[in-house]
């Protein structure tokens, strides 16, 4: 059983969700190799990951790394081809280099990973599907297996101490792998409310029509003496800005309190809030699969709701 | 330059959603849409071709059944020249890595200069089709773009990860995936409708398209459902029907309740 997981990683820390998946197939027994591909990569930072359950750790190294998948593909691929599995934690570059690997190599896939065994009579991985109304546990007709796990689904305490051993691992950039360039990155602003602190959080989708809306937001939260959150739909289209963003690439907040207004409850949104002590959605599409997990249903027009029930908060 | 748009037919969000228990395969035989997320794929396409850019022919890609053709002429409706329906018997049980070398094989044909994918198909809930996609036409890509520009033979793209925004730069010919807060899609008109249904629509077959039947289909898939079970029970929420905000007291009431004002 050879494993390797690929270690995401940004300006030196690695994403918590592939530490999450190195730490499950470490548990699981046997000997499991981390990946780590980038440029400028630390050897003992690297062998860090011996604390989390690696074996051996993989280094490739090269300016072609940073940060775009492709490139990242190209160098996991010869690795890959030996192994019988090869685990991703959620992560956007990880997913595409996921997908994109499985392309290459020719094998499965399992999305949205929410468990995994490793074994001799094989892998099996279990995810939830159509809305989070099944759980589906499939197999693999070929090999390597490929795993991409959803958000959140793993732990990534340490778990166990030491280093592991690092081998410098030789790249071969494909030719239409350098034809994307990072051309920059625009930061997250720092600093102004923090929302994992919040026990209250009143946040927004794309439901609540414009940013012209949001002051209607802002009442609804100050009359629970609450913040402001929001999806990355309305991050994206410029609303509000990327640190009031909960889900699967923004933040992931556990308050006492979370009112979901005009939101359709995503499962990259849901990974991010679903630990809130008590969830209230407002929308105004029954279907919605918000309310598949909200414990309290609104099924109305959330810009009527939203004033009537500051009204109300304020009238107590 | 020509753009070719992936299109999903998929269950219609008002259809109950169910795995057939005998074969664990979506169950298709309800209402069926274009999936939501291509639809900002589509307009995408259209925005560049008003954005002034020589856009010669926007053609939409679809791999479905021989059904697809009706959600399809929305698409046509919308803004697409054309349609290429892959639709073959053989095809259905396809998994990610089948969908995606049959896709590409009827991609290498369109002669497209940028591939567009939405997000994510809302019957399956993955995100991943666009990157293997793109490794099988070996071209760059660029996935969840929240903003595309054009320049000469090179598009620059918005993406968000879990640390900001990066921008990305890519050479055409390319492929990219879209999110869902790219644009907002427009309506189509009924004119557009109409004139819809004078659109080519071209149907083939995983033969005529040259997809060697071993890798596609149930019998090609490399992902293999064992079992299907109920996911752990859970509470019931509960549930307020609102008119006009009457529903605030029983809201006040409820936050009371659980202590959390
Ligand atoms: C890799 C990846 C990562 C992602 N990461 C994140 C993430 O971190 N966070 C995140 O949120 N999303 C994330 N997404 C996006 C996610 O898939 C959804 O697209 C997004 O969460 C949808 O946002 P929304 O609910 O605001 O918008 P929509 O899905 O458009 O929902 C709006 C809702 O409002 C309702 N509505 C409309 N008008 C009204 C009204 N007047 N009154 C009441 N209700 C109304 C509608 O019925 C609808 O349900 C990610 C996607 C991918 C592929
Ligand atoms: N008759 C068919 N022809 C072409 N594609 C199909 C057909 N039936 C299903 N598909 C596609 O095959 C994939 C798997 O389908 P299913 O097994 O029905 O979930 C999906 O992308 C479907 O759209």
């Amino acid at each position: 059983m050879a494993t390797i997981v690929f270690m995401d990683h940004d300006e030196g820390a690695f994403n918590p969700n592939s530490l999450g998946v190195l730490a499950k197939a470490a548990s699981l027994g046997g000997e499991v190799t981390a990946f780590v591909g980038g440029s400028g990569i630390d050897d003992a930072w690297a062998g860090g990951l011996g604390a989390y359950g690696a074996s051996r750790v993989l280094v490739a190294d090269d300016a072609a790394l940073a940060g775009l998948p492709q490139p990242l593909v190209d160098a996991l691929e010869p690795h890959a081809r030996e192994a019988d599995t090869v685990l991703f934690g959620a992560g956007v570059v990880s997913a595409d280099v996921a997908a994109g690997l499985a392309a290459r190599v020719g094998s499965g896939i399992n999305c949205e990973t929410t468990d995994f065994t490793l074994g001799e009579g094989g892998v099996v991985a279990v995810r939830p599907a159509l809305g989070d109304t099944v759980m589906v546990e499939s197999t693999f007709a070929s090999s390597p297996a490929i795993i991409l796990g959803r958000a959140n689904a793993f732990a990534s305490e340490p778990t166990g101490s030491g280093t592991a051993p690092v081998e410098r691992v030789a790249v071969t950039v494909q030719e239409w792998s350098s034809a994307a360039r990072m051309a920059g990155r625009e930061q997250a602003e720092t600093g102004g409310v923090d929302i994992t602190e919040a026990d209250v959080l009143v946040a927004f989708g794309r439901g609540i029509g414009g940013p012209e809306n949001i002051p209607v937001v802002e009442q609804l939260a100050k009359a629970l003496g609450g913040e402001v959150a929001a999806t990355r739909a309305v991050v994206d289209a410029g609303w509000t800005s990327y640190s009031m963003q909960v889900g699967q690439t923004g933040k992931t907040v556990s308050p006492k309190l979370y009112v979901a207004c005009g939101i359709s409850g995503a499962i990259q949104h849901k990974v991010g809030m679903a630990n809130a002590g008590v969830i209230v959605a407002i929308n105004k599409d029954v279907n919605a699969p918000i309310f598949e997990f909200a414990d309290l249903g609104v099924v109305g027009d959330v810009l009527t709701v939203m004033p009537k029930l500051t009204e109300a908060l304020a009238g107590r | 330059m020509n753009i070719a748009v992936c299109v999903k037919e998929v269950p219609s969000a008002t259809s109950a959603k169910r795995l057939d228990p005998s074969t664990y395969r979506l169950d298709r035989s309800g209402d069926s849409e274009l999936n939501p997320f291509d639809v900002h794929g589509l307009e995408e396409a259209i925005k560049l071709r008003e954005a002034g850019h020589e856009v010669e022919e926007i053609v939409a890609v679809c791999m479905g059944r021989e059904n697809a053709q009706r959600p399809l002429q929305k698409a046509l409706a919308l803004g697409a020249d054309r349609v290429v329906l892959l639709t073959d018997p053989a095809l259905a049980g396809s998994d990610i890595s089948g969908t995606a070398y049959a896709l590409a094989t009827v991609l290498e044909k369109q002669n497209a200069d940028l591939v567009i994918l939405g997000q994510q198909a809302s019957d399956a809930d993955c995100y991943v089709m666009a990157a293997a996609v793109a490794d099988h036409l070996r071209r760059p890509l660029v996935t969840q773009v929240a903003s595309l520009s054009l320049e000469g033979g090179t598009l620059r793209a918005k993406r968000q990860t879990e640390h900001g925004y990066d921008v990305i730069e890519a050479t055409l010919p390319a492929v990219i995936s879209v999110s869902d807060a790219i644009n907002t899609p427009r309506l189509p008109s009924i004119k557009a409708i109409m004139g819809a249904k004078k659109k080519p629509t071209d149907q083939v077959s995983a033969a005529d398209a040259g997809i060697d039947p071993s890798r596609v289909g149930e019998g090609g898939a490399k992902s293999v459902v064992r079992s299907v079970s109920p996911p752990p029970a859970k509470q019931e929420g509960r549930r307020i029907e609102d008119t006009g905000g009457d529903s605030a007291g029983a809201i006040v009431e409820f936050l009371a309740e659980r202590g959390v004002i």
